[in-house]
């Protein structure tokens, strides 16, 4: 590995110390050494990403061949009988599902509470209020799958029942109960864990909103919404949608927290409210424990395709960030 | 947009000033829903506290819009309206951190003793009242600390080449994608030390055999530690003053000395604050233990051989296990691992605070 790194050195820079070049004699002393252990630990994050693709390629295939479904289309997992029958149809639906709704309650919140740290609340009371929303940050998502599972589901199955009461003629409502493990649960838990993410990217970027557009707004006689409106949201827009991009790959990825508290039903189905719900990291977790070779190589099939969601949506993001970092100057 | 400002505020006024709502108006509406909230909803026995506040709130949204409407104007009302929104956003943010405070010292105080901290799950089945959590603190300590150590070396020489030495595509190549790196799902990098390490690499060591291990479960944190590592180094190094470099390659001191010897020390505890929050994060991690470590009810202190649990993990079987005894300990569990997490985090926390290089 630390072979391949070291020939991509540019020759022109080696043996250039900052202190000016070393004396001739010691051109392959500490230096090059040091120099080149430095390259090569930079480059393992390149070797690890590659070697991830290539690895899980490399056990998908067996299960692909052994699999007498269509992998893309089939929505059950039987992965584990002879025939092996399995398709991550249902299952990417539920994670895409489960995730848009998630980021589809938990950025307007973000952005709020982004705002409330940047521009609402007193400076020293933001760094508090900073400091919890950091704490949420930190609480292992198995925490969350118990709390949701165990305490939270009781709220929110209230809200189901009320829903179905009163809007059970739109589909998405249409259940009637039992209301526990359900979508709506595992998306509502999965938006409270993509909540610090989003808030704290997007905090950094109204923090940069420079001060002089700012006051040129407020100068104007616009009041605080408005100059919030027409300088400090216009000028973050890169960096929310960035920011929202970087959530949703964290949300697609969620795996215990959802193993927990979503219902483990394969099918693709708009239904939110009742039993229901799976993702593709979920049924990993659920499948592995009793997965014969041929099931686990069906489940690393399936970590494969989330691992290129995952890859496209984190590298989308990434570009954004990187192309308004070269645009502003700044550190996004 | 500007010209549109002015001339709004020009229209809508006769005399100079415009009139304002007073400043106690907020407070005195929000007790006034608070009121309502309580007489209309909480005193019939229509909903419980929850709906309470949910009414509250939403009075106090509209009872400020419309007033601020009728006595000051649109504009206003609509100032008013997103300031409230901005509050609520946070005081909806923070009910689930409390709320899931609360459960854990509840729920988790019940079961929590010194007995429960220093036995092990052997022998004991799920339909017991016994066993703690001893083997899962081994395994979470061990899995951790064996991740640290392949984290350290190697996150902190890549941000030393990123700062330092990097230079044109590789650089910017390397840059990008240790970005990437930190959003890949903790599940993918569990399955990639699955199929690398536990399928193909230790068949070699074990007879033929796949070995699940707590070594396996440490690569697998450290894949998801290092991107976090190495950005968090890359960012403190580039704080550290160019004149401190400068003046050691005055004295003739090669780079790699200068990097050793002035770079890093005056970085250090910039560094170390971000490894403890990526310690942190990893303790908590349950996807990749899952996958490789395999749990295993008894103490198993070799990380090599033999599966192994951790806190993370015995949280999660028990809170599978269909037994009334089960959450108990799960919940237990959890407050251990939340107390090792938050203290890890707070910890780091203060250190940055003294760190005299700053933000």
């Amino acid at each position: 590995m630390s072979h391949t790194s070291l020939t991509t050195t540019p020759v022109d820079a080696q043996g250039a110390g900052g202190g000016g070049a070393l004396p001739r004699g010691r051109r392959f002393g500490a230096e090059t050494v040091f120099r080149g252990a430095a390259t090569a630990a930079g480059s393992m994050v390149l070797v690890i990403i590659v070697a991830i693709a290539i690895f899980l390629i490399v056990k998908a295939i067996p299960s692909l061949r052994a699999d007498h479904e269509s992998f893309f289309t089939y929505q059950q997992w039987f992965a584990d009988s002879s025939p092996a029958k399995f398709g991550i149809a249902a299952i990417a639906f539920g994670t895409v599902l489960t995730s848009a709704l998630a980021l589809l309650m938990a950025v307007p919140v973000a952005l709020g509470i982004a705002l409330c740290l940047t521009h609402y609340a007193h400076r020293r009371v933001a760094s508090v209020l900073g400091f919890f929303v950091d704490l949420l940050a930190a609480v292992p998502s198995v925490v969350f799958g118990l709390w949701g599972r165990d305490y939270f589901y009781r709220p929110v199955s209230d809200f189901a029942k009320w829903l179905h009461d009163n809007f059970g003629w739109i589909p998405l409502f249409g259940s009637n109960g039992p209301y526990g493990r359900s979508i709506l649960l595992g998306s509502i838990v999965l938006a409270i864990m993509v909540l610090p993410i989003v808030t704290s990217l997007s905090r950094e970027v109204f923090l940069q909103t420079p001060t002089q557009n700012e006051e040129a707004a407020l100068a104007l006689g616009a009041t605080k919404w408005e100059m919030i409106r027409t300088a400090v949201l216009p000028y973050g827009r890169p960096g929310i949608i960035a920011a929202v991009m970087l959530g949703l790959g964290r949300a697609l990825g969620e795996t215990i927290a959802l193993a927990l508290t979503l219902g483990a039903v394969y099918n693709v189905s708009f239904d939110l409210l009742g039993p229901g719900g799976n993702t593709i990291a979920a049924n990993i977790a659920l499948k592995f424990g009793e997965a014969n070779p041929t099931g686990r190589s069906a489940l690393i099939a399936s970590g494969l395709v989330l691992f290129a969601i995952t890859l496209v949506v984190n590298m989308t993001a990434r570009a954004i960030v990187y192309r308004r970092r070269e645009f502003t100057g700044g550190a996004a | 947009m500007s010209a549109e400002v002015v001339s709004h505020a020009v229209g809508a006024r006769s005399s100079l000033k415009t009139r304002r709502l007073p400043k106690w108006t907020p407070a005195g509406v929000a007790g006034a829903a608070v009121v309502i909230a309580l007489l209309a909803v909480y005193l019939p026995g229509a909903g419980g506290p929850v709906l309470t506040g949910i009414a509250a709130a939403l009075i106090f949204l509209i009872g400020l819009t419309v007033l601020s409407a009728a006595v000051e104007n649109g504009r206003a009302a609509r100032n008013r309206l997103a300031t409230s929104l901005v509050y609520a956003a946070f005081v909806l943010a923070l009910a689930p951190l409390l709320s899931v405070a609360y459960t854990l010292l509840v729920k988790g105080s019940d079961r929590m003793s010194l007995y429960f901290l220093q036995v092990s799950m052997n022998n004991v089945s799920a339909f017991d009242n016994e066993g703690g959590a001893y083997h899962a603190i081994i395994g979470t300590l061990e899995q951790a600390g064996i991740a640290t150590l392949i984290t350290v070396p190697l996150g902190v020489l890549g941000a030393i080449y990123i700062v330092e030495y990097g230079r044109g595509r590789l650089s910017m190549l390397i840059r990008f994608f240790v970005d990437v790196m930190t959003g890949i799902p903790s599940i993918v990098a569990g399955l990639f030390i699955l199929a690398f390490w536990v399928l193909i690499v230790s068949p070699y060591f074990n007879n033929g055999r796949p070995q699940y291990s707590g070594f396996a479960a440490a690569l697998a944190l450290s894949v998801l530690m290092l991107p976090t590592v190495v950005r968090s180094t890359e960012e403190m190094l580039r704080l550290v003053p160019g004149a401190l470099r400068e003046g050691a390659y005055a004295l003739g001191i090669p780079k790699w000395r200068t990097i050793l010897r002035i770079v890093l020390p005056t970085a250090a505890p910039g560094i170390v604050t971000g490894v403890m929050l990526a310690v942190a994060r990893a303790c908590g991690e349950t996807a990749p233990v899952i996958l490789v470590a395999f749990g295993n009810p008894a103490i198993n202190f070799n990380p090599f051989s033999g599966g192994q649990e951790s806190l993370s993990l015995f949280v999660y079987d028990q809170a599978g296990a269909a037994s009334k005894y089960a959450p108990g300990r799960a919940w237990a569990a959890a407050l251990t691992l939340v107390v090792l997490v938050l203290a890890l985090t707070v910890a780091a926390k203060l250190l940055a605070r003294r760190n005299k290089l700053g933000r």
